[in-house]
């Protein structure tokens, strides 16, 4: 039995998670197919054909455009029985769609699942990550979302996949895309970023923000965020890091004014190496931090600029 | 319309949890309970929903132990209409609860189910795509704004890269993001109240509703700790550190 890789990709560009979503299909010793659910998304099969997959499965319709869980999961659905494990990234399309498709087929799933240790066994993170379950699906169908940042990227290869064209079936389940707004930025995506710069509270403003974004030029950083600094409309809702935002696991994440909460330390604690910046010294963070400084931030990160 | 919103009884927030010595589950004994922050965001909207006019009922629900009475006491202070929980003392997998979820649907027929985007205990972020899916209808997940146009609920979800907007066409399931609104505190008049609302105790056997086992923890652990590091007398100590230990820039 096979395994199928759900993609992640905006019709133009494959998103690095699929990268990370097939290194753990690959830990499953099977047989790993694709499957591109999109709109005019030929473009992101042909990057694919440089990957490591047996067949990419193209659906290119309009009511695929958007990704919307509930034609997807039809989809899905219509094409599990051939498979053993069906593998998606946890992001949040991942999210979206899986469970939908797992209650279609009457199983159970696996959510951010951060080891593979055998074809039915997987390691997931409970209670915002202070704790590991261990797990065995018991489905013959085994449903798994991949958390990106616990499995490295696969490189391409000239092994020549095959495309086969899946058409639309179903209908549009009731739901209908209206707008969105994505955030455009220069730097790297977060998720994906070897550095890391956050902030929390202890900004104090939109403005002083802005002070993250010099440093993070000098380091080709990402910039991230707490609940707090969110809450407080310092920076935009998809930097936030943590339980119930983003799951970074960069090189190197410098911590500068947040305190270091249980749900913030859920983002960021697989870090390689952690720096913490922030005047009090009994602040959370300095006990998960490689290297804390004591300080004002305000003085600290103009120096710290300097001296990159 | 009418809505159900579900009400989860997990372990407080606050509360940092601790490994069991026999490493089959975490230590929930003599710990503070709550309701989950994410389905007090789903009543909080629920309410706002009713106080704008166009709800005209809400039914809480909780699958979990007898004591979610407490948490389904507190849902109808805060504004719920009536209560059903679903006792049980068994570990209930999230398909499970979107099967026991459907009973109700069908049961109170409600035009829209508001749930959590995800629990804080298991973390799973299943239930509320499950139930859309069993039910056969669209789903919201995510949402930080919702709004009513006509027959459709037209929902903002928060995902990667940004915002994204739908429409819906009711019957719907949405799940709620943590910025949908800011949840109310409970008035004690309100407290006192909330006794003489009805709240009603299910079984899952009444409900129709067969568990079967789809997962099986086999054993949970403690992350490894991370070591706390050292503290850097100034700036540029921490830049040479970087630089020549740890040799991240």
């Amino acid at each position: 039995m096979a395994t199928l890789v759900i993609a992640e990709h905006d019709n133009a560009q494959l998103k690095p998670a699929t990268l990370h979503a097939l290194a753990a299909a690959a830990e499953l010793n099977t047989e790993t197919d694709l499957l591109i659910m999109g709109h005019q998304c030929q473009a992101v099969a042909d990057v694919a054909v440089g990957l490591k997959v047996g067949t990419i499965l193209l659906a290119d319709a309009v009511e695929y455009e958007h990704q919307l869980a509930e034609p997807c999961a039809e989809l899905v659905q219509s094409l599990a029985c051939d498979y053993s494990h069906i593998v998606a990234a946890a992001t949040t399309t991942g999210k979206n769609l899986l469970p939908r498709v797992a209650a279609l087929l009457d199983v159970g799933m696996v959510s951010e699942v951060i080891a593979i240790e055998s074809s039915d066994t997987f390691c997931r993170p409970i209670y915002a990550g202070n704790a590991i379950a261990t797990v065995q699906a018991l489905d013959a169908i085994k449903l798994l979302t991949v958390r990106a940042s616990a499995f490295t990227a696969v490189g391409s290869s000239d092994h020549g996949a095959t495309i086969r064209k899946v058409t639309f079936s179903g209908d549009s389940g009731g739901s209908r895309f209206v707008s969105e707004a994505l955030a455009s930025s220069a730097r790297p995506e977060l998720t994906a970023a070897r550095v890391v710069i956050s902030g929390g509270r202890g900004m104090g403003s939109k403005e002083n923000f802005a002070l993250l974004e010099q440093l993070a030029d000098k380091l080709n950083g990402a910039i991230g965020a707490t609940r707090a600094a969110v809450d407080a409309g310092f920076a935009a809702n998809d930097m936030q890091v943590g339980q119930t935002g983003k799951i970074v696991a960069p090189e190197l994440y410098i911590a500068v004014g947040l305190s270091g909460a249980i749900q913030h330390l859920a983002g960021m604690k697989e870090a390689k190496v952690i720096v913490a910046i922030n005047k009090d010294a009994d602040a959370p963070i300095f006990e998960v931090a490689d290297y804390g400084l004591v300080a004002d931030l305000f003085e600290v990160l103009p120096e710290l600029e300097q001296l990159l | 319309m009418k809505v159900l919103v579900t009400i989860k009884r997990v372990i407080d927030y606050h509360v940092k949890v601790r490994v069991k010595s026999d490493g089959r589950d975490v230590d929930l004994s003599n710990v503070k309970m709550a309701a989950n922050p994410f389905c007090d965001i789903a009543l909080e909207e629920a309410v706002r929903m009713k106080e704008a006019g166009w709800v005209s009922e809400i039914v809480a629900v909780s699958v979990g132990p007898q004591e979610a009475q407490e948490q389904l006491r507190m849902a109808l202070a805060l504004g719920a209409d009536s209560a059903i929980l679903v006792a049980t003392d068994e570990t209930v997998e999230p398909l499970a609860v979107a099967k026991i979820l459907l009973e109700l649907v069908k049961r109170e027929q409600p035009q829209l189910v508001l749930l959590g985007k995800q629990s804080i205990d298991t973390d799973n972020n299943q239930v509320g795509q499950m139930l859309a899916g069993l039910a056969g209808w669209p789903q919201g997940t995510f949402a930080s704004h919702i709004t009513r146009e006509g027959d459709e609920l037209l929902v903002t979800r928060e995902v990667d890269g940004g915002l994204q907007t739908l429409a819906l066409t009711l019957p719907a399931v949405v799940t709620t993001d943590l910025r949908l609104n800011e949840p109310r505190y409970a008035s004690l008049p309100n407290i006192m109240k909330a006794r003489q609302k009805p709240l009603e105790t299910l079984t899952i056997s009444e409900l129709g509703v067969e568990l079967t086992q789809h997962c099986q923890q086999l054993k949970v652990t403690t992350p490894p700790k991370r070591q706390a590091g050292i503290k850097v007398a100034d700036t540029a100590e921490l830049v040479d550190k970087l630089k020549h230990d740890a040799k991240v820039i």
